[in-house]
């Protein structure tokens, strides 16, 4: 983080952010940059949406906290078999249309025959998002780490949550974690998968998941979510 | 702000005490429906309006996709209960109308060019109608809308204002619609974005002249930023709220 | 085509999770989610209400009119419940195989209510073979977080036990915009309370959420009207593709009674007011 101390403007920290809604200004100069979510008018940066807006150095963002999700190349992201073609899958993650796994994307070789053998219906795969056109994206599960799970169970939350749900650096889903000893992946689609030795482990993930999804803009949340822990395990 | 009259008007004093320039009792809740992307509920006095919006999302049926960019697509229903004589359930040519005008409204504060092929679903019902139906509407969706994230230059709001015989007013009711003494009711609903100060939606039916009209735009105008005002407030508060 | 269908591990935890008693959202499978009723949705309505069984949502409003009675009851009102499941309420109303349409639901929840008899027909009559009294039921969906049929039929009865008729001026043959004291003719005998039970995997479960609707086997919807303290089944309808064995009808109904039992006072006094 940055501070603006050697420099004589008046700058925003990083961490101050404003609620902002479409046609707001954020800030005026014309040394501001319009980021994601901003544009220029004049000698204005607007919002371009409704959402927390971010100024750091010159950038200056608006940070969306509702909305579906969209696709970025290097994502990962949680989906289940629909479909199986020729030569690939389908895969529904909550977007505005299925993904495509290409049967080259996988790390081992398939036969053409044999791809509901190696994925089939209602399968749920982690992969990793490696092209997003206007036709739609695609995928790979081709690294470690990524390809078909098994057991446990997939929660789902807002997309825009997610960055709250893992934290900086991992801090928050690791808490989790340790809290429940349970396996978690999270995908930046907003689906999550939870895998837990036992059935309550499991729904005490749940609901801390959904806990912070719902307190995702409020200050303290990492005591917040150590508070709603601390009940959870009273409640026993 | 005083009628230009060059005789009396018929419809001097408002039968619901309001002055000219009075926007009725205002009311906005944002997240109503919890499954829906975005949504909200705005309502001025007993007209009161839900907007749900779903996208964006992939566009059925194929042939009305667009390569370059996404589209809006509005639809506007009122509900059976929601004025005394009961509505056959269904689209009519009015909710049809209704439809186009609020979806060109809307439209042109939002952007879709990143969202190519893919639409966005626009819900309107009216539970409980005392004229401002369309109006209210619009107000609701405009906050859907942006509940929904979608990149929007500008907010924009919506008023029916009215010449009732010789005096212009604002926020029309159902008694004022109905009114047929002298000039009777000129109903005059438009749309203000919020930034660019343009209008977005205009209609008109009824009796006016040029002059009059100029006034009742610039009254329109300046009730539309109170309007604007309760839309941003609800939209800022939403993240305290929680529903149950 | 987009398309979604529930994942195979999430059908597998929720059958598993069930064995043990268990739902995804702590809840007994016998449990209903928190009940909210609000009155007076519209004020231009005979009756309306919003009814929410956690997040789903139905409104429900009453609307009379005049009419002529058809030719093979001449002394009878009319009554018809229409339900409206707007893209508007679910994802799922737009695309995918469609759970329960609008007229599934309009006319199980009619037959329902006209089959107890709840409508007093008759007293509707004003001027028998020329005028009599039409009552509308009009259900919306607003948000379907599973078992709308359920929350549209509570929201019906509800509607109709608190509306009252309008006054009607016979003088200048009109509908007057006002309300009058009198309740809409109604048995309160014959009110009948739908309740509607999933099978999923081994167990039974009510008031579903979406999810477990989309992964059930088969729902069975049972009406039930109170005859003498003990219950009167009025209607019942079977859905989607599961069969049932005669051991789960069994179960089923035995599990319908309890729920009666425990659930019929508190039902009833949310449609008459006490």
């Amino acid at each position: 983080m940055v501070k603006d101390e050697e420099k004589n403007e008046t700058s925003f920290s990083r961490t101050q952010r404003q609620l902002v809604v479409p046609g707001e200004t954020i800030i005026s100069g014309e040394d501001y940059l319009p980021g994601d979510g901003a544009y220029r008018d004049g000698d204005e940066i607007v919002a371009g949406r409704f959402g927390l807006s971010e100024v750091s150095d010159k950038f200056v963002k608006v940070i969306a906290i509702s909305g579906t999700y969209q696709a970025r190349r290097g994502n990962s992201i949680i989906g289940t078999i629909v479909g199986v073609t020729f030569n690939g899958w389908l895969i529904d993650f909550g977007g505005s249309e299925n993904a495509f796994l290409s049967v080259n994307e996988v790390p081992r070789y398939i036969n053409k025959g044999e791809l509901r053998e190696h994925f089939d219906f209602g399968d749920v795969v982690v992969c990793k998002v490696w092209d997003v056109k206007g036709r739609g994206i695609d995928v790979s599960v081709k690294m470690r780490g990524f390809g078909k799970v098994e057991g446990g169970m997939i929660v789902k939350i807002n997309p825009n949550k997610v960055p709250r749900v893992i934290g900086k650096e991992g801090s928050m889903v690791n808490l989790i974690k340790d809290a429940t000893n349970c396996e978690i992946n999270v995908g930046q689609n907003g689906w999550i998968w939870v895998s837990g030795g036992e059935i309550d482990n499991e729904i005490k993930t749940k609901k801390i998941i959904e806990f912070i999804a719902e307190n995702a803009t409020t200050n303290g949340l990492t005591e917040k979510v150590e508070d709603f822990i601390n009940n959870l395990e009273k409640k026993k | 702000m005083t009628a230009k009259k060059s005789e009396k008007s018929l419809y001097e004093k408002r039968a619901s005490g309001r002055k000219v320039d009075e926007i009725r009792k205002m009311n906005a809740k944002v997240g109503i429906v919890p499954s829906a992307d975005g949504s909200a509920m705005f309502e001025t006095g007993n007209t009161r309006a839900i907007a749900v919006v779903r996208g964006p999302r992939e566009l059925h049926p194929q042939h009305m996709r667009n390569s370059e960019t996404g589209i809006l697509r509005v639809n506007y229903g009122m509900m059976p209960f929601s004025v005394w004589d009961r509505i056959r359930p269904g689209p009519s040519r009015r909710s049809q109308e209704i439809s186009k005008v609020a979806e060109w409204a809307l439209a042109s504060c939002i952007d879709l060019k990143q969202f190519p092929n893919a639409v966005v679903d626009v819900f309107i019902q009216i539970p409980q109608a005392d004229a401002g139906t369309r109006v209210a509407g619009i107000n609701a969706a405009a906050m859907a809308l942006a509940d929904a994230g979608i990149p929007m230059k500008e907010m924009v709001s919506a008023i029916a204002c009215g010449k009732i015989d010789k005096t212009l007013v604002v926020d029309v009711d159902k008694d004022e619609e109905d009114f047929k003494d002298g000039e009777g009711s000129t109903d005059i609903p438009m749309v203000w974005t919020s930034r660019t100060k343009k209008i977005a939606l205009l209609q008109l039916d009824g009796k006016i002249s040029p002059d009059e009209l100029k006034s009742v735009l610039e009254i329109g105008k300046n009730a539309c930023e109170k309007i604007y005002a309760v839309q941003v407030e609800s939209l800022k508060k939403s993240l305290e709220e929680k529903n149950e | 085509m987009s398309e979604s269908r529930v994942p195979n591990l999430q059908r597998e935890r929720i059958i598993e999770y069930l064995k043990s008693q268990k739902r995804f959202d702590g809840r007994g499978l016998k449990d209903y989610r928190d009940l909210k009723v609000e009155m007076g949705i519209s004020k231009n309505a005979e009756s309306s209400c919003s009814v929410k069984l956690g997040k789903t949502e139905v409104y429900a409003g009453v609307k009379l009119g005049f009419a002529e009675p058809y030719p093979d009851s001449q002394d009878e009102g009319t009554f018809m419940v229409s339900a409206e499941l707007s893209p508007m309420a679910s994802e799922g109303f737009d695309m995918g195989p469609p759970k329960i349409d609008a007229i599934e639901l309009g006319r199980v929840i009619d037959r329902g209510i006209r089959e107890s008899g709840l409508v007093d027909m008759k007293k509707l009559c004003i001027k028998e073979g020329e005028k009599v009294w039409q009552v509308f039921v009009d259900v919306v969906a607003i948000n379907d977080d599973g078992n709308l049929l359920d929350v549209a039929a509570l929201a019906c009865i509800i509607a109709l036990g608190n509306a009252k008729l309008p006054i009607y001026n016979e003088k200048e043959n009109k509908i007057e915009h006002e309300l009058s004291k009198d309740s809409l003719p109604l048995n309160k005998d014959a009110l009948a309370f739908s309740m509607t039970f999933h099978k999923i995997g081994s167990e039974f479960v009510v008031d579903p959420t979406t999810e477990e609707e989309l992964v059930s086997d088969y729902r069975l919807t049972i009406a039930i009207a109170d005859n003498d303290g003990k219950p009167r089944i009025t209607a019942m309808q079977k859905g989607k593709e599961g069969a049932i064995s005669q051991e789960d009808m069994e179960k089923i109904l035995k599990l319908a009674e309890d729920k009666w039992t425990e659930m019929f006072p508190k039902i009833s006094k949310l449609v008459w007011g006490k």
